[in-house]
């Protein structure tokens, strides 16, 4: 860990009052911030500034800060979850930035129609929640299950599944699209199914549950131009959009829903 | 007097025989019930998704903006299950023995036995769920091992567990929300508990977007709302990690399991200064082949603290592998406690290192000389890639730095056989109820106790109490929450109008400071008195004056800190109360008035084979303990040694 000391920014950020209030950008200085800080953990030292001054301080989403809960989301000078490859914004480490001129570092909240903003940095992402209650799941109970040995499943089909299962819904998908479109959080949860056996029985009905419901929402048509694939954190694949294509002709097709 | 409700009969036959004696509530009056499960991790999103498939009406509650994110999310390793696939000697009867003895012999026989017996299940159930764990190339399910047993029972997805289990119960729960059955209350936060006739039957929230202090009433209510580790500030926990709901209903009447009982991981990722707001852990894993050491002298210590000399520059004679020298047997393996102790004892004798002197080193030389840089890197890579990313520093190249962190807390509110707190249709399941890991928690089996709790036994408990209780519903506007919103408001309103210079952060940090320091990973009757007259002191100065801004009635980050913070403020003195009378070593808990000659835990089974259950009596008087007497019929107690 590095001996250097404190970086000093002055951070350009989205303050929005609430949902229905009109928003603007507030300048903000920091100073002295430890390069092995983390972004949020910057955010926290002005917050705790801003609140000694007694203004209120800035509202961001956030919670396991390891990369894993997919509640933070920050656009960061113009990329959702800043600078780095296959990172969410809690991961992000100062030092990454360049403190000379100003340091100016720009923050803006996701911006879509299927994500209302909240307050300042914090948007309503329960589009996805609703996605998922479309179909994202198999339809069993509690209880009565065959041994989970009872199916063999090819390694390559369940590394695949869980290349899927990986992402965090964090939305920067949908905050990198410039249609705003959700097709690689639902593809990835609609392969994740329609890969495994387990899957099967409802694929057809599932896929069209939830594309429906991502149409509902509001969100974009997708025009393949992989943003959502080169900003994902987790970095979930574009196979998976073609994979639920595929799965949503092949559904919309049949008759036999 | 306690009645933990341990039915009679056989170890391996009490389960079967109880889950008969239950009373059933018929399928069709199922619905005419409405029960509250506030958290959404493992055990709530189980518990409520099954609730939901019997018929029951459930809300559900979480302080996130979405049920997929609670804190089981973050879980790494994986989990347990005696489905013995490797044929290497497992059964329930060895996973319930290891768990029995892992948790230094503090816990109930009874219901680690049904833990061990239900596991099984919870694989079958999540596979179902379309949960990919990692496979083998013959398709059938790959385990690893962990910590604590020398058998390999351990199924995992990735280093992503965690997350993949809690997508299952969270799909299983989206299905309920689907169906109507379950009503989902995200960024909701419970603040009280609401009785009536000396029965839980309802909560009182606060929304966290509008501010709308809330009521709802229910025929009983479930809190699965996690661990008190950021008593802390500190840990491994996520931020919002709290212990609101489970000290509300302890003021209310629920006692208190344990309290003192808090898990220290030895290998996180050190503290860098005092920006930092939590600590990462690393996954136990690297213990297999990375080797502990500090310098051999305070002033190499010194030397490498300022930067002067690099770790690679230090021979191989000046180093000190201590895990390795003082046992001999178990060298870098030894267990959690064991390990973060030790790495204590080096820093305290000035031999730490990094720029804090709080770290000690984990070295991977010996094995990239042994195996080469490829094989390590497929067995840790994506590790070693997150810890260069965390600290900047490339672990192939120069040795790992690492220091214990606050990861879990075995105490919580006591339950009986039932899952039961001692408030009537109270229930407490997983991290947050102290039921089954005693002084110490194996990993792998956090994740087993929630999803059992939840989809296995609870559903059937319940029923038990809810065949017994009446159809009638309790209006929200009964005198009972009347009462309770007043008395949340009226928190709320001395916190808002309070004048202090003191934000909420600076008093939290305050307080994990005092905790570490003296109710951590070592204990004693001097500094835990210190400890508890310096909480008392900094929670008279938190009522005086704290500085938060704005209103209630809208989003407001500084009141919601502030209300967690009053109750972390309480919590953390009855943790000294229990660790100041628990005169003994045994498992997390350290007390260096009980140890052996050679400096280790020394437990004391004649005194203190109890649970230590703590009965609120008044914010102005010392809690009562009372005790549960543990008995042991099916294992012979042992002191764990592991020269
Ligand atoms: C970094 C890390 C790694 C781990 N790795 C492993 C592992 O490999 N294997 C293992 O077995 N265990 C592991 N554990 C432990 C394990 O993850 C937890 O003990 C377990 O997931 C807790 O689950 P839970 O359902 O009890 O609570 P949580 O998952 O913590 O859920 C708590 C829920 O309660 C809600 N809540 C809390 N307070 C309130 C309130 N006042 N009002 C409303 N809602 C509230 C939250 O929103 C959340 O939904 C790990 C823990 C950590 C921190
Ligand atoms: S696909 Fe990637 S970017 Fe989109 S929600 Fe999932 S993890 Fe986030
Ligand atoms: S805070 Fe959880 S992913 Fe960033």
């Amino acid at each position: 860990m590095s001996n250097h000391k404190g970086l000093n920014f002055t951070l350009k950020v989205w303050r929005q009052k609430n949902a229905a209030a009109k928003g603007e950008f507030k300048e903000y200085p920091v100073t002295n911030v430890s390069p092995d800080s983390s972004f949020l953990e910057m955010l926290d030292i002005m917050n705790e500034d801003l609140l000694h001054k007694g203004e209120d301080p800035v509202y961001f989403d956030h919670d396991c800060r390891e990369g894993i809960c997919g509640m933070c989301s920050l656009f960061i000078n113009g990329r959702p979850h800043g600078p780095g490859e296959e990172i969410t914004v809690c991961q992000l480490h100062m030092r990454e930035f360049n403190s000379q001129d100003g340091g100016v570092i720009t923050i803006e909240p996701w911006r879509a129609a299927a994500f209302p903003v909240i307050k300042d940095l914090v948007v309503d992402r329960t589009a996805f929640d609703r996605i998922q209650q479309a179909g994202g799941y198999v339809s069993i109970n509690t209880g009565g299950i065959p041994d989970a040995n009872a199916i063999p499943i090819p390694k390559e089909i369940a590394d695949k599944a869980m290349d899927a299962a990986t992402c965090i819904g964090c939305g920067a998908c949908v905050a990198a699209c410039k249609n705003a479109s959700a097709m690689l959080f639902v593809s990835a949860k609609v392969s994740q199914f329609s890969l495994l056996p387990q899957g099967q029985a409802e694929k057809s009905r599932r896929v069209l549950a939830m594309v429906n419901q991502m149409d509902e929402e509001g969100f974009g048509a997708c025009t393949n131009t992989g943003a959502c694939e080169a900003e994902c954190p987790k970095g979930v694949s574009l196979e998976n959009i073609a994979r639920m294509n595929r799965d949503y002709f092949g559904a919309a097709l049949s008759t036999e829903h | 007097m306690l009645d933990n409700k341990i039915p009679q009969g056989p170890l391996a036959e009490k389960w079967s025989q109880h889950k008969f004696n239950l009373k059933l509530v018929n399928p069709a009056n199922k619905r005419k019930y409405d029960i509250i499960v506030v958290g959404t991790g493992l055990a709530g999103a189980s518990a409520a998704a099954s609730f939901g498939e019997l018929g029951y009406n459930v809300k559900a509650f979480c302080y996130q903006d979405s049920a997929r994110r609670a804190h089981s999310i973050a879980a790494q390793g994986g989990i347990n299950a005696a489905k013995n696939y490797k044929n290497d000697g497992d059964s329930i009867f060895r996973l319930f023995y290891d768990t029995i003895k892992g948790g230094d012999y503090r816990s109930r026989e009874a219901n680690v036995y049904r833990l061990a017996e239900v596991s099984n299940a919870i694989i079958d159930q999540c596979v179902a769920q379309g949960v990919p764990f990692a496979r083998e190339y013959g398709g059938l399910l790959d385990n690893r091992s962990f910590g604590g047993a020398q058998v390999s029972r351990t199924f995992y997805a990735k280093g992503q567990t965690g997350q993949q289990l809690l997508l299952g119960a969270y799909s299983a729960l989206s299905r309920q929300v689907k169906t109507g059955k379950v009503k989902l209350y995200t960024r909701n936060e419970m603040l009280d508990l609401v009785l009536v006739d000396g029965k839980a039957r309802g909560i009182i929230t606060r929304n966290l977007v509008t501010g709308a202090i809330e009521r709802h009433s229910a025929h009983s209510v479930v809190l699965a709302t996690g661990g008190y580790g950021n008593v802390f500030f500190l840990s491994t926990n996520a931020m919002g990690c709290n212990g609101t709901a489970a000290w509300r209903a302890y003021k209310k009447g629920a006692q208190f399991g344990n309290p003192c009982f808090t898990q220290i991981h030895p290998t996180c990722i050190p503290v860098h200064g005092t920006q930092q707001s939590k600590l990462t852990l690393m996954s136990e894993s690297l213990r297999n082949d990375g080797r502990v050491w500090v310098p051999k002298t305070v002033e190499m210590a010194q030397k490498l603290q300022k930067g002067e000399i690099k770790p690679t520059e230090i021979a191989e004679e000046d180093r000190d592998y201590y895990l390795e020298r003082i046992y001999p047997s178990f060298g870098n393996l030894v267990p959690r406690d064991v390990a973060s102790r030790n790495a204590k004892n080096m820093c305290d004798a000035g031999k730490g290192v990094n720029e804090t002197g709080l770290a000690v080193f984990l070295d991977f030389k010996t094995a990239i000389e042994r195996d080469g840089e490829d094989v390590i890197r497929a067995k840790y890579g994506n590790l070693f890639q997150m810890y260069e990313k965390i600290t900047d520093d490339n672990p192939y190249k120069t040795p790992m730095m690492i220091y214990p962190a606050i990861h879990y807390t075995m105490g919580g509110l006591w339950v009986d056989y039932n899952l039961m707190t001692t408030i009537p249709g109270l229930y407490a399941i997983g991290e947050c109820n102290f039921s089954d890991h005693g002084g110490n928690r194996l990993g792998a089996s956090a994740l087993m106790q929630g999803l059992a709790d939840g989809y296995f036994v609870i559903p059937y408990t319940i029923g038990d109490y809810l065949a017994q209780t009446s159809y009638d519903k309790v209006p929200t506007s009964h005198p009972a929450f009347e009462e309770a919103e007043k008395e949340v408001r009226d928190r709320i309103n001395i916190l808002l109008t309070s004048k202090g210079e003191k934000t909420p952060d600076e008093f939290h940090k305050e307080l994990g400071l005092i905790m570490w320091e003296y109710c951590g990973m070592a204990r004693n009757e001097e500094g835990l008195k210190k400890a508890k007259g310096m909480i008392q002191k900094l929670r008279k100065e938190y009522w005086a004056g704290v500085k938060l801004i704005g209103i209630n009635e809208e989003m407001n980050l500084t009141l919601e800190k502030a209300l967690r913070i009053a109750d972390f403020l309480e919590l953390g003195e009855l943790m000294v109360d229990d660790a100041l009378t628990r005169t003994e070593s045994c498992g997390g808990h350290f007390r260096e008035e009980s140890q052996t000659p050679e400096g280790e835990a020394l437990r004391k089974d004649d005194e203190f084979a109890f649970v230590s259950c703590w009965e609120y009596q008044g914010d102005d008087q010392p809690a009562k303990l009372n005790k549960e007497e543990l008995v042991f019929e099916n294992v012979k107690l042992t002191q764990r040694s592991y020269k």
